[in-house]
């Protein structure tokens, strides 16, 4: 029996609930593979929405399509109202400000200080500061990730829980509506996983962003998502809460979570 | 076809290499003008090299000398040696051999820093901050090596020379104003522009090349590595392809 606040196989739902992403029949392809083939989901102002998939599902390809980093072959994504396809570089940029990026392995720039990874994103849209007013900002990020007194350290110098926090920290430093998290806890030991996945928890709350987390890590899913979404043959399979999910008699839903 | 794959990759790579030239031209007139990345480029690529290029550049002139004070003792000219010296350094070993040498430091440095940046995905976190990786790491770097390949060969010709000088006087005797007053009466115009001329284009092939290799760089760090290699190794061949076509070139102007 399915769980009846379970929907599978979604469509072009219209929401009443204020959306800040929707995603309608996105196509992806690389070649002759399809990874995405008809997705289709909503992101509703300050929800955290867990997207569930195997691995080589077009999890990340997903969250890239939504930022822009990679173009869809067909389909819809508005961000903040606004369809991203019909955006030139300026609007793009204008937008990413709003739209914060956990990438897989951090992405935090090598040759750069903690201070200066944190100042890249601020040169360029929040050009108007002071230093003082730059620096207070960075140092009160990183109070919120818990790591203030790394400021000056190169991120090789960092352990793989605190680059996390770090790359975290810079995803928030331009106050995002959106933070959008390609899978926070890969590559991390479970007590640091968990911790991470309690951050991510804390920062939605204290930030009152809405999330996108993509994972296949059970906990972190389990700590985090409001909602899940499961991504399944390029398509939503099923989206509900994690209850929901859990006690899901599906076989395709019940692999994710034996 | 197996047989036309390679004939296929080739002309592949090629269009590749024609779009990202074309793309480094369009960025790099239009604003905004990442100017203190560009200096920075500058002091990395240009004054961190010096002392290699240097080193060299004295070696060649000291080693050259020596190799031809015998030849031109037994025709009765070693007088000669400073014309001989000169005319080599600056028209084609202090060019070409700085350029070798930059071609090993710069772009395989280039290669591996932006293939690593690439598979690490900070190529793409830099997009997504709202800065324009291409004219970021990209422009600055191709600008920087073309500027500062000449302002190197310069002064390698410079040092090359005073490597002369000492090379000279390990045998003979000659003051230093003798031996570059004979340099300065050997060299004109013709000699010193179109070698001049021919280290931008090497410094552009250079630093083109490596930001090719390395922005294009993928399957992790194999990629990086082999990023790395083959940006050394083809951006050292179009040194010498470049020096081919300048010297027909030169030819054709009357300026040999």
């Amino acid at each position: 029996m399915m769980t009846e606040n379970i929907h599978t196989n979604t469509t072009n739902e219209p929401s009443t609930i204020d959306p800040v992403i929707v995603i309608k029949d996105l196509k992806k392809g690389f070649g002759d593979r399809v990874v995405l083939n008809g997705f289709s989901i909503e992101l509703r102002r300050g929800e955290s929405l867990v997207v569930l998939g195997k691995s080589g599902s077009g999890k990340s390809v997903l969250i890239k399509c939504i930022i822009g980093l990679m173009l869809p072959d067909s389909g819809t994504i508005e961000v903040l109202g606004k369809n991203i396809e019909s955006l030139d570089h300026k609007h793009m940029d204008e937008l990413r400000s709003h739209i914060g990026f956990l990438f897989q392995s951090n992405a935090l720039y090598d040759s750069m200080t903690i201070r200066e990874n944190l100042q890249f994103p601020m040169r360029r849209h929040l050009g108007r500061l002071t230093r003082q007013e730059v620096n207070s900002r960075i140092m009160e990020t990183l109070t919120n990730v818990g790591l203030a007194n790394t400021v000056d350290m190169l991120p090789s110098e960092l352990s793989g829980g605190m680059q996390k926090r770090v790359a975290l920290a810079r995803a928030l430093i331009l106050n995002p509506q959106i933070i959008l998290y390609d899978e926070p806890t890969t590559g991390l030991d479970p007590i640091t996983a968990r911790e991470i996945s309690k951050l991510i928890t804390d920062i939605q709350h204290k930030y009152s962003t809405s999330s996108i987390i993509i994972s296949h890590d059970m906990n972190c899913v389990k700590q985090t998502a409001d909602r899940v979404a499961l991504l399944l043959n390029g398509v939503c399979y099923a989206i509900g809460t994690y209850n929901e999910l859990l006690h899901s008699d599906d076989e395709n839903i019940k692999q994710f979570f034996e | 076809m197996k047989l036309f794959a390679p004939i296929r990759s080739f002309l592949s790579e090629t269009g590749s290499v024609a779009r990202f030239v074309s793309r480094y031209f369009q960025e790099i007139f239009q604003p905004r003008y990442e100017v203190r990345q560009f200096i920075r480029q500058c002091f990395t690529i240009g004054y961190k090299s010096l002392p290699l290029i240097g080193i060299t550049g004295f070696i060649m002139g000291l080693v050259l000398t020596m190799q031809l004070r015998p030849t031109l003792l037994s025709y009765g000219v070693v007088s000669k040696l400073p014309v001989m010296v000169s005319l080599a350094i600056v028209r084609e070993i202090g060019p070409v051999i700085s350029a070798l040498i930059f071609a090993g430091k710069i772009s395989s440095s280039m290669g591996a820093e932006l293939g690593s940046m690439k598979v690490t995905e900070q190529i793409d976190a830099m997009e997504v901050s709202g800065t324009n990786p291409f004219k970021y790491l990209v422009v600055t770097r191709v600008l920087a090596a073309t500027l500062m390949l000449p302002v190197l060969t310069v002064l390698s010709d410079a040092i090359g020379l005073y490597g002369s000088y000492l090379g000279v006087n390990i045998k003979d005797h000659t003051s230093l104003g003798l031996f570059f007053f004979e340099v300065f009466n050997t060299l004109h115009f013709g000699d010193v522009l179109p070698a001049t001329i021919k280290t931008f284009f090497f410094g552009f092939a250079i630093g083109i090349i490596g930001c090719y290799k390395g922005y294009n760089s993928s399957k992790g760090t194999e990629g990086v590595g082999r990023a790395a290699n083959s940006a050394v190794v083809i951006s050292s061949v179009v040194v010498f392809i470049i020096d081919l076509l300048a010297v027909q070139i030169t030819d054709v102007l009357g300026l040999n």
